[in-house]
C-alpha cells in the first residue's frame, strides 16, 4: 500500500513536470513574434524592448530559460506577473481562497443533493417522482454553466432583487455563483446515484439483507449506499480538481478574482508568467486531486488492492 | 452466425423467427432507438434546428450583421419573435446563423478528435508495447489539464479563430476516443477470429480497420453524440468569454456575452441564443442516451 502510494505521488510530480516543460516550451514556440515587443507596445524604444527582455530572461537561450525557470519554481518563484508587477505565486495564493469557496461549496451542496435525488429515484424507480426529478436531471445537466449564471442573476438579482449581481463583498455574493456550479454537479450525481443505486439493489448481498429481515432503510444507507459511493468519488475528485483550478466562466460571470479570472486574463493580457504559473497550478491540483481519489478508493471499498 | 443457407422452416411463425435472428446489431439497436419516445424526439428537434440553421438565408428577411439604428433593443413582438439587440438586429435571424458556427465547431472538432483519435487507440491496443506506452502516456498528458482550461489556453496561445477553436477542443476530446479505442482493441486483440486473420497473413492496417474497428463503431457512434454537444459547449464558451467569433459574426456565446450588459433592460438578448444552446445541448444528450440504452445498455461512457 505504502509502496503504490509512493509510487503514485512519483508518477504524479513527473506528470507535473512534463507539463510545467510542455507549457514553457509551447509558449516560446507556439507564439508568433517577440513576447518583449508585445509586451512594450509598437511605439516602444529598442532600449525599453531590450529592458524587457532582459527582465524576463528572453535574451538566453530556451533550454536555459527552461532550467531557471524549473529550479526557480521548485522553490515557489514562478517569476513577476508582468502586468500587475507582482510574484505570480503571490497573486495566485491571493486569488486561490474564492476559488475554493466556490469549488469546495458547489461540491458540498452539489452532492449532498445528488446524492439524495438519486437515492430517492433509485429506490422510488418507474414512479412519478422518478420521472418529474429525472427530466429536471436531464435539463439541468444541459444547460451551460454561462447561461445558468446569467438567467440565475435576471431571475435573483434583476427580478427579484433579493441578491447582489457581482462582487465578494459578503457572504450573499457567493449564492448564485455557487448555486450556478452546484445545479450542474447535482444533476451529474444524481443521474450516476440512480444508476448505481438501481444496478446494487439487484445484487445477490441485498437479497441476503432483505430475506434475513434487515428493514429497508438499513439496507440502503447501511449496505447499498457505500457501494454505490465508489464511482461517485471519482466524479467529485475530478470535480474539485476541475474547479479548484477555477470556475472560469462562473468566476467571470459574478466578477470574483479568483484563479480562473486570473488564468484568462493572463492569456488575454499575454502575461506569460502568470500564465505559466496558473497553468501550472490548476494541472497540479487535478494531478492531485487524482491521487488523492485514487488512495481514497482503498478505505471505501476494501475489495481494492494495489500491489 | 446463423447460417444463411439452412433450409427455410416450413410455416409462418418459425419464419418470423430466423429473420429476427438475420437481424445484424445495427438493426435491432436502431428499431429499439425508434421505440424510445424521448430520444426520438430529441432526434427531430435537432434536425428541425440543423436544417433552420443551414437555410437561415431562405428562412429569415433580415441582415444578421447589419445596423438598424431605428430598431434598437425592441422586446419580442410579432415582427421580431425573439426581440432585437442593441444595434437594431434581429434576434432570431442572429440565432439561426449563429448555428450554423456553433453546429460547425461541434462537428468538425469531434470529426477531428475521432479521425485522428482511433487510429491511434487501435495502434496503441494492438501493438501494446512501447507504442501503448507512448501514445498513452501523451494522452494522460491531456488528461491532467482539467476540461476547458486547456482549450482556453491552446486558443490563447494559437489565436482566437474559428479554425483554432476547433482545433483545441478536438485535442481535448482526443483521450476520450483513444482510450475507448485502444479499450475495446485489447479485449479483442486475443479472440479467436484476429487470430484466424492473422494466421492466414492478413496485414496489422487491415485487421485493425476491417476486423476490429467494426466492433467499436457502436460505442463510438454514442460517445461522438454525447461529446458533440461538450464540443458546442465549449465553442460557445470560447465565444462568451472573448476567444471564439469576434464580433460582429453571430455566434450563441458571443451573443450570450453582448446581452449580459443588457440584462437589466432587455433580458431577451441573453435569453434566447441561451435557451437555443440549451435545447440543442439537451436533445443531443437525450439523443445519445437513447443511443447508449438502444447499444448496449451496460455501457457507461468516458
Amino acid at each position: 500500500m505504502t509502496k503504490y502510494i509512493v509510487r503514485r505521488i512519483v508518477i504524479a510530480l513527473l506528470l507535473i513536470l512534463a507539463i510545467a516543460v510542455i507549457v514553457f516550451v509551447m509558449l516560446r514556440i507556439a507564439i508568433p513574434g517577440d513576447p518583449a515587443e508585445i509586451l512594450a507596445g509598437d511605439r516602444a524604444s529598442p532600449q525599453l524592448v531590450a529592458q524587457i527582455r532582459a527582465n524576463l530572461g528572453l535574451d538566453r537561450s530556451v533550454p536555459e530559460q527552461l532550467w531557471i525557470f524549473l529550479t526557480h519554481a521548485l522553490t515557489g518563484d514562478l517569476g513577476r506577473s508582468v502586468r500587475f508587477n507582482l510574484p505570480v505565486f503571490d497573486l495566485i495564493i491571493g486569488a486561490f481562497p474564492y476559488t475554493a469557496v466556490l469549488a469546495f461549496g458547489s461540491v458540498t451542496v452539489g452532492t449532498t443533493i445528488g446524492l439524495t435525488v438519486g437515492t430517492i429515484t433509485a429506490i422510488k424507480r418507474h414512479t412519478w417522482v422518478d420521472h418529474i426529478a429525472m427530466v429536471l436531471v436531464v435539463f439541468f445537466y444541459s444547460v451551460p454553466t454561462f447561461w445558468m449564471g446569467l438567467m440565475l442573476i435576471l431571475i435573483f438579482a434583476v427580478g427579484l432583487r433579493v441578491l447582489p449581481v457581482q462582487g465578494t463583498g459578503s457572504w450573499q455574493n457567493f449564492v448564485l455563483p455557487i448555486a450556478t456550479l452546484s445545479l450542474g454537479q447535482t444533476a451529474l450525481i444524481a443521474r450516476l446515484t440512480r444508476a448505481n443505486m438501481i444496478e446494487t439493489l439487484n445484487a445477490a448481498y441485498i437479497q441476503t439483507g432483505r430475506s434475513k429481515g434487515l428493514s429497508e432503510r438499513r439496507i440502503i444507507l447501511m449496505h447499498a449506499l457505500r457501494n454505490t459511493l465508489i464511482p461517485i468519488i471519482t466524479i467529485v475528485g475530478l470535480s474539485i480538481g476541475g474547479l479548484l483550478g477555477g470556475a472560469v466562466i462562473t468566476e467571470s460571470i459574478f466578477g470574483i478574482p479568483g484563479v480562473g479570472r486570473l488564468a484568462i486574463d493572463a492569456i488575454l493580457d499575454r502575461d506569460y508568467p502568470m500564465v505559466q504559473g496558473t497553468v501550472l497550478l490548476v494541472a497540479g491540483a487535478f494531478v492531485f486531486m487524482n491521487l488523492v481519489v485514487d488512495v481514497l478508493y482503498v478505505y471505501v471499498d476494501p475489495r481494492i488492492r494495489y500491489d | 452466425m446463423v447460417d444463411k443457407a439452412s433450409p427455410a422452416p416450413k410455416v409462418v411463425s418459425l419464419k418470423r423467427d430466423s429473420d429476427v435472428r438475420h437481424e445484424s446489431l445495427y438493426t435491432r439497436s436502431l428499431r429499439t432507438f425508434l421505440r424510445n419516445r424521448v430520444a426520438v424526439t430529441g432526434l427531430i428537434v435537432l434536425l428541425l434546428i440543423v436544417l433552420a440553421s443551414i437555410f437561415a438565408r431562405a428562412l429569415t428577411t433580415t441582415n444578421p450583421i447589419a445596423i438598424n439604428s431605428k430598431d434598437r433593443l425592441k422586446p419580442p413582438s410579432e415582427q421580431y419573435v425573439m426581440g432585437t439587440d442593441e444595434l437594431g438586429r434581429d434576434i432570431l435571424t442572429r440565432v439561426l446563423y449563429g448555428g450554423q458556427i456553433s453546429l460547425q465547431v461541434g462537428a468538425f472538432s469531434i470529426a477531428l478528435a475521432a479521425i485522428v483519435g482511433v487510429p491511434l487507440g487501435l495502434a496503441a491496443g494492438y501493438f501494446g508495447g512501447k507504442v501503448d506506452n507512448w501514445i498513452m502516456r501523451v494522452m494522460d498528458l491531456i488528461l491532467a489539464f482539467p476540461g476547458l482550461i486547456l482549450v482556453i489556453w491552446l486558443v490563447g496561445l494559437l489565436g482566437p479563430n474559428l479554425y483554432n477553436v476547433i482545433v483545441a477542443i478536438a485535442v481535448f476530446s482526443l483521450p476520450t476516443y483513444s482510450r475507448l479505442t485502444r479499450g475495446v482493441t485489447l479485449s479483442i486483440r486475443g479472440t479467436d477470429y484476429v487470430l484466424a486473420a492473422q494466421s492466414m497473413g492478413a496485414q496489422p492496417l487491415r485487421i485493425m480497420f476491417a476486423h476490429i474497428l467494426p466492433n467499436i463503431l457502436g460505442s463510438l457512434i454514442v460517445v461522438t453524440t454525447l461529446s458533440v454537444s461538450d464540443a458546442i459547449i465549449t465553442g460557445a464558451s470560447l465565444s462568451f468569454l472573448g476567444l471564439g467569433v469576434r464580433p460582429p459574426t453571430a455566434e450563441w456565446g458571443a451573443m450570450l456575452a453582448d446581452g449580459r450588459s443588457y440584462l437589466r433592460n432587455a433580458w431577451w438578448i441573453a435569453t434566447f441564443p441561451g435557451m437555443t444552446i440549451t435545447l440543442v445541448v439537451l436533445a443531443f444528450n437525450v439523443v445519445g442516451d437513447g443511443l447508449r440504452d438502444a447499444f448496449d445498455p451496460n455501457m457507461i461512457s468516458r
